[in-house]
């Protein structure tokens, strides 16, 4: 066993343990696996799923559904650009253009260099100062391609 | 030798603030200030939702405020170097905070103190009458506390409008060793902020209207589900529980009343179908956000099988207002059925955008023009999407609807969550109806066919009538097909989601298909 293999497994079990007897834990869990190891690993779904008292399919069933859990691994740092009306409005079209020529990938994808990760996002509640996007837990307002680049450019 | 006192500087911490710069410009003013030998004292305020003068600053004077915005870090110099904060000669400089003809001009009860008081501060809510409802409620029954609530006429103002008193008073009534009050703070419609604004500005509001429901239920555990979308939001709410905590105000005995309630918060995972009230209950289970039957109501068997009060962060924070100042005083704002206070949000294209708390019954058209001050491009405003992603998209002809509930019904639209979203005369309205189509697709729960397979085959009619527009061979088959669409979602879904989808379309063909989209 790699020894990075092993911090995830030691991970895991310590986060099952730390949610197993936590009313609806599962998702406090994913969270938590998927903040600590940026992703939650397809291996690991056997030992959430038994710590938990549920059945594989039930696991694997949830980590799918949610647009925010991913089972491979991602970007340093996630870009969440929103597409949703009050943006739209703005220009998050035409953003959206150039965030995905600029970073050379679509939503899904993760930059060649492995920093960016991008995906869409349905509003992030700061629809009067449109159009916006996160990058990690930061939000920034009014973005357009210039604002984009330099934002990048800074970080 | 008289005693001085550092110049007290309010610099909002909110998400927007923040989005626009107010960290970097709470740095500078520590800086410059520091630079110059002033003692100043900065303080992290909420925002009072005025977004468009975002970031705002406010220097504290006897009893009121001077404000300053939109202010950049490359402005403060130059505002120091103009005297501030002693006093202040320049462009940026607005007046004294409460007279800003925009914020003056609201009936604010929910938002009263957004922007005025610091968030985490308990004393600081306190001392602008936070806690006076818990108060009243610790002093009479659970019952008299469910009668006030239903002699207040407040509705959930999540969307569908419930009376919030009958909700109450099923949950009362119905006999289980455990019941529950879970928060819906998974406000995901586009154009919307104010539960964000609420619990990033004045969190121990929400705090306190989920502990007064739990005695007027029998509560003992409560939820706050909270998108992944606000992580300010969460940092804020972990911080002040455990304040109220450590003051007495949340656990085994709350303000020495002998009663228990704990409140504990659940973040969500990008899914917008988990603002519909069950899906929530599933995801707070720790499963799929999967749409449940209904009956049974949430109210008789709810999370985890017991009678569980689900309200949105405003129907909660606005019953701390009816127990406070009593159901009179709250039934007195408002007109018809729809009473109290509307929190509309001013968004998209919109050049005077952010938060607009006044009584139901304005109109659209005073909130776009004389509030919004029209469009940020400065173009007519062609459309308005009111209600989130699941309204109706309004032309010119319905702006002089009064915003109730009823009369937005009565025109095929509706409230929502008080969203309203501005678009100027570029928009592409066929590209709308389509992207109503697609979001449904996208954030179907796939529990019924007619949301989740509906909304697919829908994506397609529009993008075949969008083929025979521009080729200028009109096939009124396809319309109509895609009204027999929007009838079987309309009629055969389970939830919302799928059975308001063709609100927003059916609003594009009504009224702005003619006119050559």
């Amino acid at each position: 066993m790699s020894s990075s293999q092993g911090n995830f497994t030691a991970m895991v079990a310590s986060a099952v343990q730390k949610y197993a007897d936590v009313a609806g834990g599962l998702m406090p869990l994913l969270h938590e696996i998927q903040a600590g190891l940026g992703h939650i690993p397809k291996d690991a779904v056997a030992t959430i799923a038994s710590g938990m008292g549920l059945s594989r399919a039930e696991v694997h069933g949830v980590i799918s559904f949610y647009h925010d859990f991913h089972d491979q691994p991602r970007g340093q740092t996630t870009i969440h650009l929103c597409r949703a009306e009050a943006c739209q409005a703005m220009g998050a079209r035409k953003l959206e253009q150039h965030v995905k020529t600029r970073l050379d990938i679509d939503f899904g994808g993760t930059t060649a260099d492995g920093r960016y990760s991008l995906e869409p996002v349905y509003c992030l509640g700061n629809c009067a100062c449109s159009p916006s996007i996160r990058i990690g837990d930061e939000v920034y307002a009014r973005v357009d391609a210039d604002r984009f680049d330099e934002i990048l450019g800074g970080n | 030798m008289s005693q001085t006192f550092p110049v007290r500087i309010f610099i909002p911490s909110d998400t927007t603030a923040c989005a626009l710069g107010a960290d970097a410009v709470a740095d500078e003013v520590a800086l410059q200030a520091s630079q110059r030998g002033l003692d100043i004292e900065i303080i992290r305020n909420g925002s009072r939702g005025a977004f468009w003068l975002e970031p705002l600053l406010e220097v504290e004077k006897e009893g009121w405020r001077v404000a300053y915005g939109p202010v950049t870090s490359r402005d403060v110099a130059g505002l120091f170097d103009a005297g501030f904060p002693a006093s202040c000669d320049h462009e940026l400089c607005l007046g004294e905070t409460g007279d800003i003809e925009w914020l003056e001009r609201q009936d604010r009860l929910t938002f009263i103190r957004a922007g005025v008081t610091d968030p985490l501060s308990l004393a600081d809510y306190k001392a602008h009458g936070g806690y006076a409802g818990l108060d009243k409620a610790l002093g009479i029954s659970p019952s008299e506390i469910v009668d006030a609530v239903l002699e207040s006429g407040l509705r959930g103002r999540g969307g569908a409008a419930f009376p919030t008193g009958i909700k109450w008073r099923t949950v009362l009534e119905t006999v289980a060793d455990q019941k529950y009050v879970a928060c819906n703070a998974d406000e995901g419609d586009s154009g919307t902020f104010a539960d964000r604004l609420l619990m990033e500005a004045d969190p121990f509001q929400l705090i306190e209207g989920m502990t007064i429901c739990a005695l007027a239920v029998g509560a003992t555990e409560g939820y706050i589900y909270l998108r992944s979308e606000y992580p300010r939001a969460l940092q804020v709410l972990n911080q002040v529980i455990a304040t109220a905590t450590e003051a007495g105000l949340l656990g085994d005995d709350i303000n020495g009343s002998g009663r228990a309630f704990r409140i504990h918060v659940r973040v969500g995972a990008g899914a917008y179908i988990c603002g519909e009230e069950t899906s929530m209950l599933e995801s707070l289970e720790g499963k799929r956000g999967l749409v449940r039957f209904k009956p049974p109501l949430p109210a008789i068997e709810g999370l985890f099988g017991k009678p569980t009060v689900v309200n949105n962060v405003l129907t909660l924070a606005a019953v701390t207002t009816v127990l406070a100042n009593g159901a009179h005083h709250y039934q007195e704002y408002g007109t018809g059925r729809s009473r109290g206070t509307l929190t509309v949000q001013l968004a998209g294209n919109i050049k005077r955008g952010g938060l607009v708390e006044i009584p139901f019954g304005a109109s659209l058209r005073e909130l776009v023009e004389d509030f919004g001050g029209g469009t940020a491009s400065g173009k007519p405003v062609r459309a308005i999407q009111v209600g989130g992603p699941l309204g109706a998209y309004l032309p010119e002809s319905q702006w002089d609807t009064p915003l109730d509930y009823e009369s937005f019904a009565e025109i095929e639209a509706m409230l929502g969550h008080g969203g309203i979203v501005v678009f100027d005369d570029s928009v592409d309205m066929l590209g709308q109806a389509r992207f109503a189509m697609e979001f449904c697709a996208i954030e179907s729960c796939g529990k019924c066919t007619p949301c989740r397979i509906g909304s697919v085959r829908g994506t397609e009619i529009i993008d075949k009538l969008r083929n025979e527009l521009t080729e200028d061979r009109q096939n009124p088959a396809n319309l109509e097909l895609l009204e027999d669409l929007c009838e079987t979602m309309d009629t055969g879904s389970l939830c919302a989601m799928g059975g308001l989808t063709p609100m927003p379309v059916r609003s594009v063909i009504k009224y702005f298909l003619d006119e050559g989209q």
